[in-house]
């Protein structure tokens, strides 16, 4: 895939990715349906399979799930800068994707989010402050026992993912009753899924 | 609340700073939080199980990457907006290397059924990573202002909210989020008026 950017087409790309910066509650990943629209059907910078995978490579590479934004603006990079054939080229312009992207993706949100957290911590006294981190705390808990029960449960097809399920599960309660290194479990995982048992 | 005499462990320079996040973020296969509950609460302990509750409720109701606003929060709580942005660039920078490495080098195989089936399971035991971060911090609710009542009926609430009922996050937060502030709101105002109850 090969196209071409102008620079006000990268600052739209970047004024965007500021804004769905400010509506990223939840993380970054609760956006991916609108950049899916921006970028791949409306300014058609992207390929669906470019779109895609970009998700599936840095959920499963290690470090924060926001990666997926600095593959896409890497992606956009490359086909801008003619694609992955046009060598030192389609590097730089690569790069350039990368930073635009990721600092659209944070800049905002970060920004907002120290301002925030300073406030509260400085204020933690205050009777107002304290009864939203005591009230806050259950549902935080709930939240995350929620995100891996979702997580777990694949893509709902229960007779043929009954597998992944009950490995989650099994998971969940080895790390919290047991002290096992959890590169282990994910050695296991890998293994089990490389060999199609799961 | 916690008690003035705990003795904290606490990063002494930037360098480990940025080092304990980078090594935390390569962890995280398939997210990040489970590694940072493990990585400052349990061994290193620069975190008490309930600062770890209180910080994660902010960042995670802040838009932006929920472990990213974590790390840039605790990284300002030693070291000011030095420490902010040291953390920050420990969580992403390698992994973010890392990514792009791999993007480059898998372009031609990550379709190939062993590469997904892997995939496949270690986002199993991601999932159940997740779920158990939430299993063992409920023991932090014992001091929780509420109540024991209150705060697993919270829990319970939230999990069929969002993992059953798939109603979105936003609602949940602010349904079930400003009742349980206003209830903790009102029982720090009972407490502080007197000892009456308990």
């Amino acid at each position: 895939m090969s196209l071409t950017l102008t620079t006000a087409d990268w600052l739209a790309l970047f004024t965007h990715f500021m804004s769905l910066s400010l509506l990223s509650i939840g993380g970054a990943i609760t956006t991916a349906p609108d950049m899916h629209r921006y970028l791949v059907t409306q300014q058609g910078w992207l390929s669906d399979a470019q779109f895609s995978s970009s998700i599936a490579l840095a959920q499963a590479a290690p470090g924060p799930n926001v990666l997926f934004v600095a593959l896409m603006g890497w992606n956009v990079g490359v086909n801008a800068g003619g694609g992955v054939t046009a060598g030192a080229r389609a590097w730089g312009f690569g790069l350039m994707g990368v930073l635009v992207a990721m600092i659209g993706i944070m800049l905002p949100s970060t920004t907002l989010t120290y301002a925030a957290a300073r406030w509260g911590h400085q204020n933690r006294e205050l009777r107002a402050v304290r009864a939203f981190k005591q009230g806050m705390a259950p549902i935080v808990i709930a939240l995350l026992m929620a995100t891996g029960w979702v997580l777990g449960k694949g893509q709902g097809d229960a007779a043929r993912d009954w597998p992944l399920w009950l490995l989650a599960l099994c998971t969940a309660l080895v790390i919290w009753r047991l002290r096992v290194h959890m590169l282990w479990l994910l050695g296991a995982g890998a293994l089990l899924g490389w060999m199609g048992w799961v | 609340m916690t008690s003035p005499s705990r003795s904290t462990p606490r990063p002494r320079s930037l360098a480990e700073l940025f080092w304990a996040f980078t090594w935390l973020a390569l962890q995280g296969f398939g997210g990040v939080l489970a590694v940072v509950q493990i990585e400052l609460v349990e061994r290193r302990q620069w975190l008490t199980r309930e600062e770890f509750i209180e910080d994660w409720a902010v960042a995670q109701i802040m838009p932006g990457p929920n472990v990213v606003n974590l790390s840039m929060m605790i990284g300002d709580r030693y070291f000011g907006l030095r420490g902010a942005l040291t953390a920050l660039a420990g969580m992403l920078l390698f992994p973010l290397l890392i990514v792009l490495a791999l993007a480059a080098l898998l372009a031609g195989v990550a379709d190939a059924p062993q590469i997904q089936g892997a995939l496949r399971g270690m986002g199993a035991v991601a999932a159940g990573l997740i779920a158990a971060t939430g299993l063992k911090l409920m023991a932090a609710l014992k001091r929780n202002v509420m109540g024991w009542v209150m705060c697993y009926g919270l829990i319970a609430a939230t999990f069929v909210a969002i993992a059953w009922l798939r109603w979105p996050l936003a609602w949940v937060l602010l349904g079930l989020g400003t009742l349980a502030c206003l209830w903790a709101y009102r029982r720090l105002g009972v407490l502080a008026s007197g000892d009456s109850d308990e």
